[in-house]
């Protein structure tokens, strides 16, 4: 590319030229100059391209999992139905199963039929009923044992309606699939459009994606990421609080105290190898160890947070190591030599300067960490989780979910609901990213000083 | 003013020994830096090393504070007495050491610290303030004799990696004094420094002989001549000749050091 190689100029009296006008080489070498910037303004387009059509195709797929459709119904709590023997007893009330309260909503359609002046040829208010997500029966249940009083009451509930319904508002079902469809027909979508009309129908910000837990193979429009991002959150405290002094305390020990002699750039040698290997690779050391040997349980955060731990280390330790070095040496000879000790030196000036690097370097190894999901498979953080973990620290180790793991399971899963859903979590994922990352950017200013 | 000067200088001979060394050799790995160089420096003096670039003097320096220690692969051999005890002693330790030998660096090096900070540092670790009052004094009567009060009195908080050159390094011998040590190394204080901020610092080395033992290297003979009272000349490691400046400026008795002084090694 230069032009090192072709300066063979032949000895003698430089012959005399104008400025005014480039010669041969100056031209070549121009020429070059503005090839090389072509390439450069080229790449630099792939990458915004490939980054762009990534982001979009994301947000475009993803965001609807944002938005979920509910149906607003009265349901009069049947005493009838609810406390047949009229006690009141709470464990008379907790006898009736989820099934005994799909009569109630059967009920409330009909009473929308009637008062709205709806209905679609030979619709049952069975039928009619399936619009609204099983999950449906399970809301009021778990209402009306948290406010037994309220039987005989007229209360307002906005149900989830069902996957498919839901599907139809969001341009995934059309009344084409849904003829081939055995879990809806096109007549409850007819119903479903009446509904909309009526103002019973609404497609809502659903906040439930955020908080709700994972919900089973036929319930789609129920999953949350709730469990999931507690998992992270859990996960992300553990690597924070061990790797952050364990990987600062090493680096600093080798940086500033240890000696330098064949063990130390051995131990150099390892961290920086350990840097490179893959992340699977710490997932069954973690099996092996931390499950099979300590005992640990599966699917817990306490786990996956010490194998992202064992993964983030090394990355925090070349950080903070790299950061370190970056402290000019006259620092440490002012400090050292107006009889400041070693730890005096490192502690009061060395390690503030190095602090926005080392906190950088800290925050970009926990989001690599929180989209890790290889390791996080082989010690079970795959398992279906309902129930959410416990408050820390005995929360670690009940089982729990992980985000990236989340949007793994979901996409394995047939109904393609759960597509929706994944994007939603990677969404999620990135903003988690985002709002990190920008966390370092902040740090880093606040803390940068010049010297 | 010029009495007083004249009277200091005369008395140089009766002063004590407060630093003295004898058969120092420093090695940094397989190089000889240091040949066998034994020197008495006397208190209340101040005392030049010179010598063409290379021979050793900040090496030499690095060893009566013990900074060589912070360099891996640097060894020291020999004896180097300060008020009779042997700080090459395994019982000494460096960190106290320094606290009592203070040193100046070639290149200003104040922490990123407010100007006060970068002064009240030394007093803080070493304890020597009760209150924050006393804290105060020991600060301001330190950039006073560091002749940078004046020019720094109403920015204390402000950076003192702020300030220009010159300032700094005047900022630095006022950190060095500041922790009142008996002992003061400059290692070439002047070379970044301009006429101006060089006659001042010239000015507070000769004030600051009052009560310190003052050990100076420079490259600027100028410089020996005008501030010290003993100069040592220093080539390819050795101490080739070691006595009173007047002597060694206007009748040198080694050949190496006429030629040095005239310009003709260095
Ligand atoms: N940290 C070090 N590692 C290895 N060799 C060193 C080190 N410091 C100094 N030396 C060597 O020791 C010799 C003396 O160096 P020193 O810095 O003491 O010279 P100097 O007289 O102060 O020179 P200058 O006037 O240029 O500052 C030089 O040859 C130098 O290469
Ligand atoms: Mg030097």
């Amino acid at each position: 590319m230069t032009d090192l190689n072709t300066t063979g100029a032949a000895p003698g009296p430089r012959k005399k030229t104008s400025l005014m006008v480039q010669d041969a080489r100056t031209k070549k070498r121009n020429a070059a100059e503005k090839r090389f910037r072509l390439y450069g303004v080229l790449a630099i387009g792939i990458a915004v391209l490939a980054l762009v059509t990534l982001l979009a195709s994301v947000l475009i797929n993803g965001s609807s999992a944002f938005r979920q459709t509910f149906i607003t119904m009265d349901i009069y709590l049947d005493p009838a139905k609810l406390d047949k023997k009229g006690t009141g007893a709470i464990e008379d009330i907790a006898k009736v199963s989820t099934f005994g309260y799909a009569p109630l909503i059967q009920q409330a359609f009909e009473t929308v039929f009637e008062k709205d002046n709806i209905g679609v040829e030979g619709m049952t208010p069975k039928t009619a009923a399936e619009l609204i997500s099983p999950e449906g029966s399970a809301q009021l249940r778990r209402y009306v044992l948290a406010n037994p009083e309220e039987i005989g009451d007229t209360v307002s509930f906005d149900f989830l309606a069902g996957g498919r319904i839901d599907g139809y508002f969001k341009g995934r079902v059309t009344m084409a699939s849904a003829e081939l469809d055995s879990n809806v027909t096109p007549e409850q979508l007819q119903l479903a459009d009446q509904l909309k009309d009526a103002g019973v129908l609404r497609t809502k910000f659903n906040w439930d994606f955020l908080t709700n837990a994972d919900a089973s193979e036929n319930r789609p429009e129920a999953a949350g990421l709730g469990v999931a991002i507690i998992g992270s959150l859990y996960m992300m405290m553990v690597v924070l609080v061990l790797a952050l002094p364990i990987g600062v305390a090493a680096s600093i020990y080798l940086e500033e105290f240890a000696p330098k002699n064949r063990w130390t750039d051995i131990i150099e040698v390892n961290i920086a190898n350990l840097a490179a290997v893959p992340s699977i690779v710490f997932g069954i050391l973690g099996l092996a160890i931390f499950i099979n040997f300590a005992g640990l349980p599966k699917s817990a955060p306490i786990v996956g947070g010490l194998v992202l731990t064992l993964m983030t280390l090394p990355t925090i330790i070349i950080a903070t190591r790299a950061s370190l070095k970056s402290v000019p040496p006259s620092i440490r000879s002012a400090a050292l030599g107006i009889g400041a000790s070693k730890m005096q030196t490192v502690f009061h000036h060395v390690l503030p300067l190095a602090l926005p690097g080392i906190l950088t370097g800290t925050i970009l190894g926990l989001a690599q960490a929180l989209g890790e999901t290889a390791p996080l498979l082989l010690i079970g953080m795959v398992a279906f989780v309902r129930d959410f973990p416990g408050a820390p620290p005995e929360g670690l180790f009940d089982p729990a979910a992980a985000l990236p793991v989340q949007v793994y399971n979901w996409t394995q899963r047939a109904d393609p609901a759960f597509v929706e859903r994944a994007q939603g979590a990677i969404i999620t994922l990135l903003v988690f990213l985002l709002i990190m990352n920008t966390v370092a950017i902040i740090l880093r200013r606040r803390f940068e000083r010049r010297w | 003013m010029e009495d007083m000067y004249h009277m200091d200088r005369a008395m140089t001979g009766t002063q004590d020994i407060k630093i003295s060394a004898r058969d120092v050799n420093v090695y940094y790995g397989e190089k000889h830096a240091i040949k066998n160089v034994s020197v008495e420096i006397a208190d209340k003096t101040v005392t030049a090393f010179i010598g063409p670039s290379g021979c050793g003097k900040s090496t030499f320096l690095r060893c009566i504070n013990r900074m060589n220690d912070t360099i891996d692969i640097a060894r020291v051999t020999g004896n180097i007495l300060i008020d009779g005890e042997d700080i090459t002693d395994p019982r000494v330790d460096p960190v106290q050491l320094r606290a009592k030998v203070g040193m100046v660096f070639q290149k200003p090096n104040p922490f990123p610290k407010s100007i006060y900070d970068n002064v009240a540092y030394g007093p803080k670790i070493h304890g020597m303030s009760r209150n924050k009052t006393d804290l105060d004094e020991i600060v301001e009567r330190a950039l006073r004799r560091g002749a940078i009060w004046e020019e720094v009195k109403d920015r204390l908080h402000e950076p003192g990696t702020g300030l220009s050159g010159g300032q700094q390094q005047r900022l630095c011998i006022a950190r060095a004094v500041a922790t009142e040590p008996e002992v003061l190394l400059m290692d070439e204080p002047c070379s970044a420094l301009d006429p101006i901020a060089t006659a001042q610092v010239e000015e507070l080395i000769d004030e600051l002989r009052q009560n310190y033992s003052v050990v100076i290297v420079t490259h600027s003979m100028q410089q020996a001549a005008r501030v010290s009272q003993k100069t040592a000349f220093f080539h390819l490691g050795d101490m080739v000749e070691y006595g009173e400046t007047d002597k060694i400026f206007t009748n040198p008795e080694d050949p190496r050091t006429e030629s040095y002084i005239s310009g003709r090694i260095g």
